[in-house]
């Protein structure tokens, strides 16, 4: 399942190490990334394919959701359908 | 790839202006449940609602988490219960109303739409039994919802029956006056009611229904607000468009929801309402979006025509966006569920009687407005009578839902918690209507040419 991962917060040294290792280690692939400063935060997202998360989608948002708050980042994960549907006709 | 500004301002809409999917409605066919032994016919009921809805909450909870919007509401609507009722041998519908609650704390929902009785034309021994039992059901049950049908644009406005609900709506906030009437909020008097509304309190699953169905009601006032400040002072025509692109958009998300959840539930995809349905908290206001258009307050002159145009537009924007369209479908102005209109009462700038023309064009009509405990049935029923006609001459839902705060007079303020908000009690007329009330009969269905 494709989906998006956006990552939030105040801008350090190593956030996109932090995050794709974690990604990693969860089996998440990351097939696109876009990142930029918006007042002040950084702010990135990436697109990314779930089909090798063995657990449900839930559990994964939820890791990342904790793992994040853990390095002061937010970082939700969402379907990338939604953004489709809002979008694009 | 989507690009990031698009995700971010989805994001955005999510988490600072209130984008929700405000229901996920499951209707349920309850006509296989009829029976001559009412105790029997309740436990069908019970038994059926939470078979059919066990994981409805669920995948309810499944999709929001996976999509990452809100699902405020998960409920359920079934067949008028005047229907199922009506062949037992009992005259006190309660029992039905105790059965449906206790399956909808069962499951999870925190409202059961269809303790309804469509009595139009006229009144089979079912719906009589059923209205009368209303004030009870509804005080003595949680989370039932009741609504009666007065009248049509093709049928006319059974008199009878806007006489009769104004006698409940009485019984109803008596029976409940330790909590400020709060039967009334659960229970709608409709002109036209449609079939696959999946919002509260009104909904019911329509005789022409099918076995099961998903119905969604999107919504989004907070976000419309938003657009239109990036519109100020511009013609209409530019205010126009922004609400149908922004309705356009919240309604695509609508449609995704309901797919996805008729998919998981493995129960067809029934209807999108596009409706802009407001909550108490800041933000997510209709009154701010006709404010936003340039009046100081919502009630001033010209909100009529305001609310004209925002009900319009969201259709427009909307209806493209969902392969099917239905129920309700337009704003809601419902009074105590609403900041902006909650403040413009109490300025006294907001009346029923600009309501009453509000409900001319929007969606639905008089909706959560409490009026003082001493207002009589006749003149309870007076008003349902005006909102019914508005509802049969303009071929449009209109509906009532007040609340006659027991003990209360006007300046005082209904508080119903949550959702439902707080009602600022408003006056009524000084007139009085009863001789007309008590003509009873029918006021027949108008002529639908010579159109003036």
């Amino acid at each position: 399942m494709r989906a998006i991962v956006t990552v939030v917060g105040n801008d350090r040294v190593g956030i996109i190490a932090e995050v794709s290792t974690l990604l990693a280690q969860s089996g998440v692939n990351i097939l696109d990334i876009s990142q930029t400063v918006l007042q002040e935060f950084f702010t990135m997202v990436m697109l990314v394919d779930t089909a090798a998360y063995s657990g449900p989608f839930a559990e994964l948002a939820e890791l990342l959701e904790t793992r994040g708050r853990d390095i002061a980042m937010s970082i939700r994960i969402q379907r990338e359908d939604i953004f489709e549907a809002m979008h694009r006709i | 790839m989507i690009n990031i500004n698009e995700i971010l301002e989805t994001n955005d809409m999510i988490d600072n202006r209130h984008l929700d999917i405000r229901t996920i409605t499951m209707g349920i066919s309850l006509r296989d449940c009829a029976g001559s032994d009412a105790k029997v016919v309740a436990d069908k009921i019970y038994d059926k609602v939470t078979k059919t809805a066990a994981n409805l909450v669920k995948t309810g909870g499944d999709i929001e988490r996976e999509f990452g919007i809100p699902i405020v509401n998960k409920r359920v609507s079934v067949t008028p219960i005047a229907m199922v009722a009506e062949s037992c041998d009992t005259e006190d519908y309660t029992i039905f109303a105790h059965a449906l609650d206790r399956a909808a704390k069962e499951i999870g929902v925190n409202f059961i739409g269809g303790f309804t009785a469509l009595v139009h034309k006229g009144f089979t021994v079912g719906d009589t039994r059923l209205i009368r039992s209303i004030p009870r059901a509804l005080a003595e049950t949680e989370r039932v919802c009741a609504s009666v049908n007065v009248a049509t644009t093709r049928a006319g406005i059974n008199m009878d029956a806007v006489r009769m609900m104004g006698e409940v709506i009485k019984e109803a906030a008596d029976l409940t006056s330790a909590t400020g009437g709060f039967a009334c909020a659960k229970l709608v008097v409709f002109a036209n009611a449609v079939e696959d509304n999946p919002f509260m309190a009104g909904a019911f699953h329509g005789v022409g229904e099918p076995e099961c169905v998903i119905n969604v009601g999107v919504s989004g006032p907070g976000v419309v607000k938003v657009a239109l400040e990036a519109a100020k002072g511009q013609p209409f025509d530019v205010v126009a468009d922004t609400i149908k692109k922004t309705a356009f958009r919240v309604t695509r998300m609508g449609q995704l929801v309901a797919r996805e959840a008729s998919l998981r539930l493995g129960v067809p995809f029934g209807i999108v309402d596009l409706s802009l349905a407001p909550t108490p908290a800041e933000g997510d206001s209709v009154a701010e979006i006709l404010e936003e258009m340039g009046l100081t307050s919502v009630g001033a002159h010209g909100t009529t025509a305001a609310l004209a145009l925002l009900n319009d537009a969201v259709k427009k924007g909307g209806v493209m966006a969902s392969s099917h369209v239905g129920g309700l479908s337009g704003a809601f102005i419902p009074v105590s569920e609403d900041a902006g209109m909650i403040r413009a009462v109490q300025s006294g700038i907001l009346t029923i009687e600009k309501l009453e023309a509000m409900t001319c064009v929007c969606s639905v009509g008089l909706d959560m407005i409490a009026v003082p405990g001493d207002t009589s049935a006749a003149t309870i029923s007076a008003i349902i009578a005006d909102e019914a006609a508005i509802g049969v001459v303009n071929n449009k839902t209109t509906a009532v839902r007040i609340i006659p705060a027991p003990n209360m007079g006007v300046g005082d303020v209904v508080d119903f918690g949550g959702l439902l908000g707080t009602a600022p009690v408003m006056p009524v007329s000084g007139g009085f209507s009863d001789e007309f009330i008590a003509r009873g009969g029918r006021i027949p269905a108008p002529l639908h040419s010579l159109r003036n």
